[in-house]
């Protein structure tokens, strides 16, 4: 049986090409990968190779030829002891449909109320159980204990997480506990330890790959993104990849600019990621116990100047925070103001001033950045109909960029005031012990944006 | 440290394979090869998008190292990955519906050809970052070791990935936690249109764990037995806990990078010569023929081969596309 060699398409883009020269002409036996003709592109000269043995029966398309379009017939090959008039009645090569075979008909897609994909939380309940006063960083250590003691896929892994007991001293006693089994320092080598953990993950273990500072995992994002993040869509569901990220995140003190960003909005942009930043000390616990429960890759955000602050915080080792819930951290009626991690702090002294001032502010913690309760935010703004975004990190694209955008989409008809953001200034973090305070929110500038919005 | 070259190739007769196993050998082989001739046409036709890179060339590499591992053991590629599922056991049929976009490939269409996985094979992809997957092998490896079930891994990687940081930074760790992990170098000559030469100060790759103790060894990656023999060392090696080892498979591909590569920057003579003298599969039928296996053996595995293949493509091609909702589906697992 003849078969027809139709002009390929020989590039992503391409449509239509030049016969530019046949390099076997009509009679001539053909073997698979002979070089049939040369093929100039829009980009570049391609060479046709046979893909079964044969005699070249018919050439269809003299060269020279422009304006080709792809899977037109070009040539006819016809099998070996064929007559060559076998090109008379060929059998039509299984040409590219002009259309999918199958058509689906084409539901719309899921309602999205907003361009952010939302989804179902779990419910949180309140806690009324024994708590004990403990600072974050203990409360750190406790949720990696009982997760720990609970689960034997959890493993902690990163710089001096073992025998130094962590480099902020997040992991006080993990080793001794646990063993190098499951508690491992790692060389310096960030790309290299949280690919590890991917795969670790890939394969059902649960890693928690610790971050000395979220600064050094910009050496591996991409494997955070890239292979944790966006595997399992490109998997069609098949891997998961059950990972925590977490260390210290946004500044510090005076260590300049290369330690010193918040990574927030990076990580909230990206489908495939869950992205945490708490307070209190409660929600350190119960959300890094969400995290390493979690069948999916959490970016946990922490903040170096929170480490040290006490809360109570609950005893019970089967409390948890259900990621994807904002907290209502002050009721208020004049203002909402949003803020996460270290800026919390700031937000609630702010609403303390404003409260002298007769105005009352409604203080939301955000806590999770990604799946982002909306449905919290727009409420409180429903109510308010004024709304202040704090965060430490820089203005352009950032958590109060997205937060706009939102009571654009969410509640436009509801806002009394535009909204306001409050961010850190549009510069590298200075080192100098004023600068650095300058380009850092301050509860008056939290305070002002306020009255700014209240008209007060 | 044991870092030894290979020089001379593998006799066929010392090692103990059957006739029996070398014509599954033949077959396999033969499979990836008529799969990837038949992608590459249905490329053609605009039936498969995007970035498609051929395996025509390398076949016996996957071929002979899947044959030296042990049932659980995982596998880690890059994109130039076709070959890798279909030696790993996976249906061609998924993989061509998932070449051409279509809702019974192994990724519901989501992932293409760069982006391929089998949980039930032990396929970990199919990852389309260069280097990428060697931490993620190492990984693999890692937790091999930390359940201690006696399995290892196969990370490949090629000549083009070798000289990425991370892959550096995976010897290091594979060395000092002594990780079962068999970093299995395909050299083929070229990473995209950058010959080695121009690429690799030094361009004897199965040295470039000696800076972390790591053994390597170089493997004609054109015959099928000698990759055999050496994978089956390599495995025996990770898999005793002495940790990893490095196999430099010396081998070619037959086509461009990916298909819109005019491949200039060979001669036609080279590639020519790779055909004719080194040809994985044909060194295969000729060793058999001599072996005193028959023709009508040889032909009843090609129709095989063939069938499969046209099955596959048809396959492909009547596969409707994902259903829209699919669109919003697989970002997350439900907590």
């Amino acid at each position: 049986m003849a078969t027809e060699v139709l002009m390929p398409a020989l590039s992503p883009t391409m449509t239509e090409g030049k016969i530019a020269r046949w390099l076997k002409s009509e009679g001539e036996s053909v073997r698979a990968g002979d070089v049939l003709a040369e093929i100039e592109t829009d980009k570049a000269t391609m060479e046709v190779e046979a893909i079964d043995e044969g005699v070249l029966a018919k050439i269809v398309i003299p060269e020279g030829t422009e304006h080709v379009a792809v899977n037109t017939p070009i040539a006819v090959i016809a099998e070996n002891g064929e007559e060559a008039g076998a090109a008379e009645n060929i059998a039509p090569a299984s040409r590219a449909p002009q259309e999918t075979p199958v058509k689906a008909p084409r539901p719309s897609p899921p309602p999205a109320t907003s361009t952010i994909t939302q989804r179902a939380v779990p419910p949180e309940t309140e806690y009324t159980g024994k708590t004990r006063t403990m600072t974050v960083r203990e409360a750190l250590r406790d949720a990696m204990v009982e997760e720990m003691r609970r689960d034997d896929t959890v493993f902690l892994i990163g710089e001096e997480v073992a025998e130094y007991q962590g480099a902020y001293k997040i992991s006080q006693g993990l080793l001794e506990e646990f063993g190098a089994r499951r508690v491992i320092d790692t060389p310096i080598t960030e790309q290299g330890f949280t690919g590890l953990g991917v795969g670790a993950g890939f394969a059902g273990l649960r890693p928690i790959v610790e971050f000395m500072t979220f600064n050094f995992a910009m050496q591996a994002i991409d494997q955070i993104i890239n292979s944790a993040g966006k595997t399992r869509y490109m998997s069609g569901g098949q891997m998961s990849c059950p990972i925590v990220f977490r260390g210290p995140n946004g500044i510090a003190a005076r260590v300049a600019a290369q330690h010193s960003q918040c990574y927030a909005s990076w990580y909230a942009h990206c489908p495939g990621l869950k992205v945490v930043a708490p307070y209190t000390g409660a929600d350190h616990k119960g959300l890094l116990k969400s995290a390493i429960r979690d069948p999916n890759p959490v970016v946990f955000l922490e903040h170096e100047l929170v480490y040290g602050e006490s809360f109570a915080v609950p005893d019970d080792p089967e409390f948890i925070v259900p990621i994807g819930r904002a907290r209502i951290a002050r009721p208020g009626e004049h203002v909402t103001i949003t803020a996460f991690s270290r800026m919390v702090k700031l937000a609630m002294q702010a609403a303390e001033e404003l409260q002298k001032a007769g105005i009352s502010a409604e203080i939301i913690d955000l806590r999770t950045l990604r799946p982002f309760d909306v449905e919290t935010v727009v409420a409180s703004v429903k109510k308010t109909n004024r709304i202040v975004a704090v965060e430490e990190g820089w203005p352009f694209a950032g958590i109060g960029s997205e937060l706009a955008a939102i009571m654009m989409e969410e509640c436009f008809d509801w806002l009394d005031a535009p909204v306001k953001r409050v961010a850190g200034k549009d510069v590298p973090l200075p080192y100098a012990a004023n600068l650095e305070r300058l380009a850092v929110p301050q509860v008056e500038d939290i305070v002002a944006a306020a009255r700014e919005v209240a008209y007060r | 440290m044991a870092v030894k070259r290979k020089s001379d190739s593998v006799k066929f007769a010392d090692l103990g394979v059957s006739q029996q196993e070398l014509l599954r050998y033949y077959g396999d082989m033969l499979l990836i090869r008529r799969f990837e001739e038949r992608a590459g046409q249905m490329y053609g036709m605009g039936l498969i998008g995007g970035f498609c890179h051929l395996y025509i060339g390398q076949e016996a590499v996957v071929v002979g190292m899947q044959a030296a591992l042990k049932e659980g053991d995982t596998i880690v590629t890059s994109y130039r990955d076709h070959g890798h599922m279909l030696a790993a056991g996976m249906d061609p049929k998924g993989v061509m519906a998932e070449l051409t976009g279509r809702r019974s490939g192994y990724s519901h269409g989501k992932g293409g050809s760069m982006h391929m996985f089998s949980r039930e094979k032990n396929f970990f992809g199919g990852h389309g970052i260069v280097g990428a997957q060697v931490p993620i092998g190492t990984g693999l490896a890692f937790a091999h070791h930390y359940r201690g079930n006696g399995l290892i891994c196969v990370t490949y990687l090629g000549d083009g990935a070798i000289n990425q940081g991370q892959v550096y930074e995976s010897f290091n760790m594979a060395a000092l936690w002594k990780l079962p992990v068999v970093y299995a170098i395909e050299n083929n000559r070229y990473g995209m249109g950058t010959s080695i030469d121009r690429a690799s100060a030094r361009t004897d790759l199965f040295h470039r764990g000696m800076a972390y103790g790591i053994p390597g060894e170089q493997v004609d990656g054109m015959n099928v037995l000698a990759i055999y023999e050496a994978g089956l060392a390599a495995a025996e090696h990770a898999r005793s806990g002495q940790g990893p080892i490095i196999l430099e498979m010396m081998t070619y591909r037959y086509r461009g990078h990916s298909m819109s590569d005019p491949a200039k920057y060979r001669t036609r003579d080279e590639v020519n010569r790779m055909r004719t003298e080194h040809d994985p599969i044909e060194q295969v039928r000729h060793r058999l023929l001599e072996d005193g296996a028959n023709e009508a053996q040889l032909k009843q595995i090609e129709g095989e081969v063939r069938d499969r293949v046209a099955e596959a493509a048809q396959f492909a091609q009547d596969s409707p596309e994902p259903d829209p909702a699919e669109l919003w589906t697989d970002v997350l697992a439900e907590a």
